[in-house]
């Protein structure tokens, strides 16, 4: 089997690393050419990481739903408007009186892709296939779809919504699965 | 609406991996053939733009780096962000200051340096650029991706074949290889591109805009500055700005960008053009093709086509020159490349130069009706601008 994209970005970054790391040390500067056009490049001698806290105290039935494998979502009481991503407010009433309600998990395939080239933080995983779904009630979904083969998926084709666990990370999401 | 305000001034860099030059050397590169094209100096410069999308770059105040550099001190100056229309937004910012009296000369300059960073931290950050927490988090989607989410729903309903995007791709290499400002300039076949692997299915690698560095600047001035500056004042007729969900799942159709239907209304409505029939008012357009399908959107959500017509378009060959309205003849994303928060003041650039019949022969397009028009779009149709721009003074 072929590596996979993580493997082949870190050993590219290795590579580097070390190359910088040798230059330096007969140099006494972390400066080496593009491979491509020779031109000098400073290796950066920081580093940060991004692993951002994000508040979800005001919806946190959502992920209690999640637990017990249902989708839930808030309803304005005021106008009766459904929100999915949940939000506690409604811009347009200017009211935060809302219901949580249980999403039906049913609905048809709107549109679909094939992530084949990976953003960093998702190289670990093989291709996967993210689709939207509009459920009966209206609103739509995005999610991971059941299938890697687009050519299985069609447009307007029936499906559900399914609670399950993410690995290899093991946290709760939901996921669109073909129902047909 | 203020005082009338025209494009005087116009630099655009060399589009590419840019490793020869860092942030502040790559703005003035633009900034310097902007300056040299107006005929001003930096002490004429009331107020200066900088549009920078970042992320991937070290700078975290691109605004006072370049400043600096330029020496722009002690103007005063902001960072502005719309995603991949930031740089439209930063010549409506510019725009605004000027009509609105509080300044007579401004610059906007838009770089972007995205290869100080790993091609796949690059598409981690584009990635990102949606609703992060909603849509990224979870489900891992690339920019490739959003818009293969658009190009799967057009091409089920119209028909169009994964051949017809790669024809928007031809054209615009066609055109790139004319332009020697672009990061491709070679031509390509629509079977290189039918053989380019999948990026985000149904959408391959040559259905995409690249990685790249660059920077492009304008100088706008206020009517009676500009006649005195220059002969060839090219106007900002109308921008029309709107925006949309950041969830694409709130969203109902995938064969438009809403936002940039709105844009459109909006600055035909104040340019006085057809909204039913935009093409007999333009002479020449650059429309924001990151990826193939999305060009062929914008023919549709410009009018330059009827819903489901844009594919005809680009079959015909109806947007090269000499077709029903030209499109890209800079080489687009596609070809000259897509700095970022550079491009909308790279579109700005590039139409000034064709108005003013000063690109090279071989894409200049015919200037009757003094007529061009830029359409931006940031992120997936989250942000979109549409500029009008023109020889003739608006009429008030």
């Amino acid at each position: 089997m072929s590596k996979s994209q993580k493997e082949m970005m870190e050993e590219a970054l290795k590579q580097l690393h070390m190359f910088v790391e040798s230059i330096k040390k007969s140099t006494g500067l972390p400066i080496v050419p593009d491979q491509k056009s020779g031109a000098a490049l400073w290796y950066d001698q920081r580093q940060i990481t991004n692993k951002y806290l994000i508040s979800v105290d005001r919806i946190r039935p959502f992920y209690d739903g999640l637990m017990d494998g249902k989708l839930m979502a808030t309803k304005c009481k005021h106008c009766g408007q459904l929100y999915f991503p949940p939000q506690v407010d409604c811009p347009k009433c200017r009211k935060s009186d809302m219901e949580w309600v249980e999403l039906s998990r049913e609905g048809e395939l709107i549109t679909f892709t094939v992530i084949n080239i990976k953003p960093a933080s998702f190289a670990h995983y093989p291709d996967y296939t993210v689709g939207i779904a509009r459920l009966k009630e209206g609103i739509n979904i995005t999610a991971w779809v059941r299938e890697t083969d687009p050519k299985k998926l069609r447009i307007g084709m029936k499906v559900r919504v399914e609670v399950v666990k993410r690995e290899p990370e093991g946290y709760l999401t939901y996921e669109i699965v073909p129902a047909e | 609406m203020g005082r009338q305000v025209a494009i005087v001034g116009v630099g655009h860099s060399k589009f590419g991996t840019r490793h020869d030059a860092n942030i502040a050397e790559l703005a003035w590169e633009s900034i310097r053939q902007a300056l040299d094209d107006a005929g001003v100096g930096q002490e004429d410069i009331e107020y200066f733009v900088v549009s920078n999308a970042g992320g991937w770059s070290s700078e975290p105040l691109p605004a006072v780096v370049v400043g600096e550099y330029a020496g722009l001190n002690p103007k005063g100056t902001v960072r502005v962000e719309a995603a991949c229309a930031s740089g439209s937004a930063a010549l409506k910012l510019a725009h605004d200051i000027v009509a609105s009296g509080q300044a007579d000369i401004v610059l906007a300059v838009g770089i972007e340096k995205m290869n100080e960073s790993p091609t796949p931290t690059v598409v981690e950050y584009i990635g990102r650029a949606g609703n992060f927490f909603w849509e990224f988090q979870n489900f891992g989607l690339t920019f490739p991706g959003y818009y293969a989410l658009y190009a799967t729903a057009y091409m089920h309903k119209y028909g169009a074949t994964e051949e017809d995007l790669c024809r928007v791709a031809v054209k615009n290499h066609y055109y790139g290889a004319r332009n020697p400002k672009a990061q491709f300039q070679r031509e390509i076949t629509v079977e290189a591109c039918m053989n380019s692997r999948y990026v985000a299915w149904p959408l391959k690698l040559f259905d995409c805009s690249p990685i790249t560095d660059g920077s492009a600047a304008v100088i706008v001035a206020s009517e009676e500055i500009a006649r005195k500056l220059t002969d060839t004042p090219v106007w900002i007729r109308a921008i029309g700005a709107a925006s949309d969900t950041s969830n694409l799942s709130k969203r109902t159709d995938f064969t438009s960008l809403r936002a940039a239907v709105e844009a459109a209304r909006m600055a035909y409505r104040k340019a006085g053009i057809d909204p039913e029939n935009p093409v007999k008012h333009i002479d020449v357009a650059e429309v924001h093709d990151c990826f193939t399908i999305a060009e062929i959107l914008a023919y549709e959500d410009l009018g330059f086509a009827k819903r489901g017509e844009g594919v005809k378009l680009v079959r015909e060959e109806q947007t090269y020159i000499g077709g029903l309205i030209p499109v890209n003849l800079s080489g687009g994303l596609k070809a000259k490349g897509h700095p970022i928060a550079a491009t909308g003041v790279s579109m700005a650039a590039e139409l000034t130069r064709q108005l003013r019949q000063e690109v090279e022969k071989e894409r200049q397009a015919t200037i009757n009706k003094g007529i061009a028009l830029a359409h931006n779009v940031g992120g997936t149709g989250h942000y979109a601008y549409v500029t009008i721009l023109s020889l003739e003074k608006p009429s008030k």
